[in-house]
């Protein structure tokens, strides 16, 4: 087959809604874009892991420590199969951990905030896990096979999230005083870093385009972003916590909110290095990468001594 | 960048029931057998999603090729003799 009828046997998959698998045509371009995108979404679950992590041992009982473990834990598991899919493209993990270490490929920028209290956690899955979940039903709908599947598998797991980190701020907000207000004071600091989850706005966002085309992205950023603040604004009302926006108006009209610009400056600054915890997320996985070769020297080691290896 | 390696590359196929298939179901890095079947545990099935696990190394799947479906899968598309649907039986019958 001639590379023309190879490209008209990819548009005409796409335009049925057909996916593409490892082993079909597909143009350099839309490998290139997918292997970014999809390595960077499991970078992201594994630097996840950080945040969050920061408060299992302070967890106020056994049980959130056991529920906030088994979150961290599948959170590791999610960059697992993501990574997994990316290297069905053609990049080894190597590469892959290895462009996540020297700066190359980034994260999703949430990831660079601290955790400074516990009422923190319960926003990170509300919010956090929220806006992922929004982001992630979508893409169980993305053109490329492995990356659709991996997506239907973490949204079967992600729910328990975003519902682990909501019931933290309802009792929160029920609790004394001081509770309520740590419970407001996490929402205030990570509503607009949430809403920043999504993206650039479509007009500034320069990948988008080639996203649509190839079907990788089914939903727009703002599109995504009108749903998220749609939904959220409701469940915060109902515990008794307010959304830190004062331009947050519903719009009968159009049937939803209207509300206020983010912070696009912090974002591009974040982005670009210079967020609360950048240097930390890049310091704390290079440790854990070093800490565990002799883990990575001794399985290898073992199994060539004991020769129960099939060959590599 | 180092030698240091993530082991060898497993494909992972669960069954989810006892009598079920066992469906492909992603990747794991591994240096050998053993511990490729507890890292497809760990990865794959944190809530109970199956009862026997299946890895087999990247390397030794073979697998037809995008460009030849229509030639290699061609001669069936002919023989609707092998579907049901192609034989006429009387109103009324039974069990069949």
């Amino acid at each position: 087959m001639n590379s023309t009828q190879l490209e008209q046997n990819f548009e005409s998959k796409l335009a049925k809604n057909e996916t593409i698998e490892p082993k079909d045509w597909m143009p350099d371009n839309y490998r290139k874009h997918l292997i970014r995108q999809v390595s960077q979404h499991a970078h992201s679950e594994v630097v996840g892991m950080l945040p969050e992590g920061n408060w299992i041992t302070r967890a106020p009982s056994l049980r959130r420590k056991m529920v906030l473990l088994a979150k961290v834990q599948d959170e590791g598991g999610h960059g697992l199969y993501l990574y997994s899919a990316a290297e069905t493209l053609g990049i080894t993990r190597n590469e892959l951990i290895d462009q996540l270490l020297t700066g190359k490929a980034k994260y999703s920028s949430i990831f660079n905030y601290p955790t400074l209290t516990w009422a923190d956690i319960g926003a990170i899955g509300w919010l956090v896990d929220g806006a992922a979940i929004m982001n992630q039903v979508m893409l169980q709908r993305t053109s490329y096979g492995p990356y659709a599947r991996a997506m239907v598998r973490i949204c079967k797991e992600e729910s328990f999230h975003q519902r682990q980190g909501y019931e933290i701020m309802c009792v929160l907000a029920k609790g004394t005083t001081e509770q309520k207000a740590m419970a407001q004071d996490a929402l205030n600091r990570w509503w607009w870093p949430s809403l920043m989850m999504f993206g650039p706005t479509d007009d500034k966002s320069p990948n988008t385009a080639n996203a649509i085309k190839w079907k990788i992205k089914r939903e727009s950023n703002d599109e995504l972003r009108q749903k998220f603040v749609n939904q959220t604004q409701p469940q915060a009302e109902l515990i008794g916590l307010h959304v830190p926006d004062k331009d947050l108006k519903w719009n009968e009209a159009k049937k939803g909110f209207d509300f206020g610009t983010p912070d696009w400056d912090e974002f591009y600054q974040v982005i670009a290095g210079n967020g609360p915890c950048n240097k930390a997320r890049l310091t704390a996985r290079q440790k854990a990468h070093d800490n565990g070769a002799w883990v990575r020297e001794a399985a290898a080691s073992y199994a060539k001594k004991h020769m129960s290896t099939v060959a590599a | 960048m180092s030698k240091d390696t993530q082991g060898i590359l497993w494909e992972v196929f669960i069954q989810s029931k006892p009598g079920q298939p066992h469906r492909h179901c992603g990747s794991v890095h591994a240096h050998d057998r053993e511990l490729a079947l507890q890292n497809a545990r760990d990865v794959y099935t944190r809530r109970n999603e199956g009862t026997s696990i299946w890895v087999v190394p990247s390397n030794n799947i073979v697998s037809s090729s995008p460009e030849d479906i229509g030639s290699f899968f061609e001669p069936a598309n002919d023989k609707i003799y092998r579907h049901p649907t192609f034989y006429h039986v009387p109103e009324g019958i039974t069990h069949m």
